[in-house]
């Protein structure tokens, strides 16, 4: 918030009101929740395909990772996962962080540290599952 | 960033310990935060003893008859003593409630009845709070029937069953127990609204007469305002009158929705 909200003539209602509404945070509500769904269902085939290669050699892993329908599990599961981390890590920031700088620049950090996560997880399957 | 341990100046500091009620036979223990912004000391425990015999069996009868006849400079806000102005919530027992309608007996620990302030308020003296943002976010959301139909003759006419909807809304009484119990409330309380405010934007949400639903929701549709709720459920669970705030603002999240998909 700037600092005109908090200069100490202003009225109650004044730094109240802010500097009103964003208007969002529905979108990123209702996606945490659609995550969340999608989390439990992708990581039920996920564990699945685990166990599934659980003890196998390389080569039967690369096997299995070469199905198209097992990538795309994993591919889905990472950006659901991913997605999940990133909406709910902003919420611990905003809740707990409130130097404004440093907020923003965790944000920042936040987002850059998923998709990270998420594009190496992809590649890697990628790599595998196309046989490079 | 949250803080986890108290500034210094505001520190807990031994208390004086004032004597027993003479041939009292039944007393029960208080110990009471007392602070007082104009001598300039850390804030600190008073224990006093309450005679059971001579006065009522609430934990606000106990109060009024420290400040009666022990220590006339407990301060404290107290009206209708039966729970309906909110006058006297503060944190009793460990939980926020109003002192009125909570008795000595139901709020001992270990034979001890322990009173604080309303947690994460500004205090003003002793168990009084500074209340003075918590009523601007009352205000903030416009507690008002709003309408832009030219008015009718008599009144603005509803259902029974459109009444019923504001049965669990309305009958708030502004004591503050929820909003100060919540955790997201003490950590963002600059910008997030509280259970309390939430719970009465609600009420004028689900009203049928009410003209001015989405501009309602316009104004509670932000990060902070509104979806810093994680429905920590603290708020039903202190409220003293049984209500559900936490439901209430699970109501407008789902409204935000609905009007989207």
């Amino acid at each position: 918030m700037s600092d005109s909200t908090h200069t100490p003539m202003r009225t109650p209602l004044g730094r109240v009101r802010g500097l009103g509404a964003s208007r969002s945070g529905t979108e990123h509500f209702f996606l945490q929740r659609v995550t969340a769904l999608a989390n439990l269902l992708l990581m039920i085939a996920f564990i699945c395909i685990v166990i599934r290669l659980a003890g196998a050699g390389y080569a039967e892993a690369r096997a299995v990772l070469g199905q198209p329908l097992v990538a795309i599990i994993i591919l889905l599961t990472l950006l659901s996962v991913c997605t999940h981390m990133r909406l709910g890590m902003q919420v611990v920031i905003e809740d707990y962080v409130h130097t404004e700088g440093l907020k923003v620049l965790l944000i920042i950090g936040n987002t850059f540290f998923t998709t990270a996560i998420a594009l190496a997880g992809a590649f890697a399957v990628l790599k595998i599952s196309l046989g490079g | 960033m949250v803080e986890l341990t108290l500034p210094k100046n505001s520190q807990m500091t031994p208390g004086k310990v004032w004597p027993k009620p003479a041939n009292a036979k039944k007393v029960t223990e208080f110990r009471i935060y007392r602070w007082n912004p104009d001598d300039g000391r850390n804030p600190r425990i008073d224990t006093y003893y309450v005679d059971r015999d001579d006065c009522g069996p609430m934990v606000l009868d106990g109060l009024i008859y420290i400040k009666n006849k022990i220590d006339p400079t407990l301060t404290f806000r107290r009206s209708c003593r039966e729970g309906v102005c909110g006058s006297c919530a503060m944190n009793i027992g460990g939980t926020n409630t109003l002192a009125c309608t909570k008795g000595m007996d139901e709020v001992l620990v270990k034979g001890i009845i322990n009173v604080y302030p309303l947690p994460h308020m500004p205090v003003v003296k002793d168990l009084v709070p500074d209340l003075t943002r918590f009523y601007a976010q009352h205000a903030s959301i416009e507690p008002w029937l709003q309408t832009d139909s030219a008015a009718p003759e008599k009144e603005w006419r509803q259902s029974k069953d459109d009444r019923e909807k504001l049965d669990g809304l309305y009958e708030c009484i502004l004591c503050a127990c929820c909003s100060t119990s919540c955790p997201s409330y003490w950590w963002n309380g600059d910008r997030y609204l509280g259970p309390a405010a939430l719970l009465q934007a609600t009420r004028w949400l689900k009203d049928s007469r009410d003209e001015r639903t989405g501009a309602r929701l316009d104004n509670l549709e932000d990060p902070f305002r509104l979806y810093r709720c994680h429905t920590i459920m603290n708020c039903a669970q202190a409220c003293p009158k049984s209500l559900n705030p936490a439901k209430a603002i699970a109501e407008v999240k789902k409204m935000m929705v609905e009007r989207r998909i």
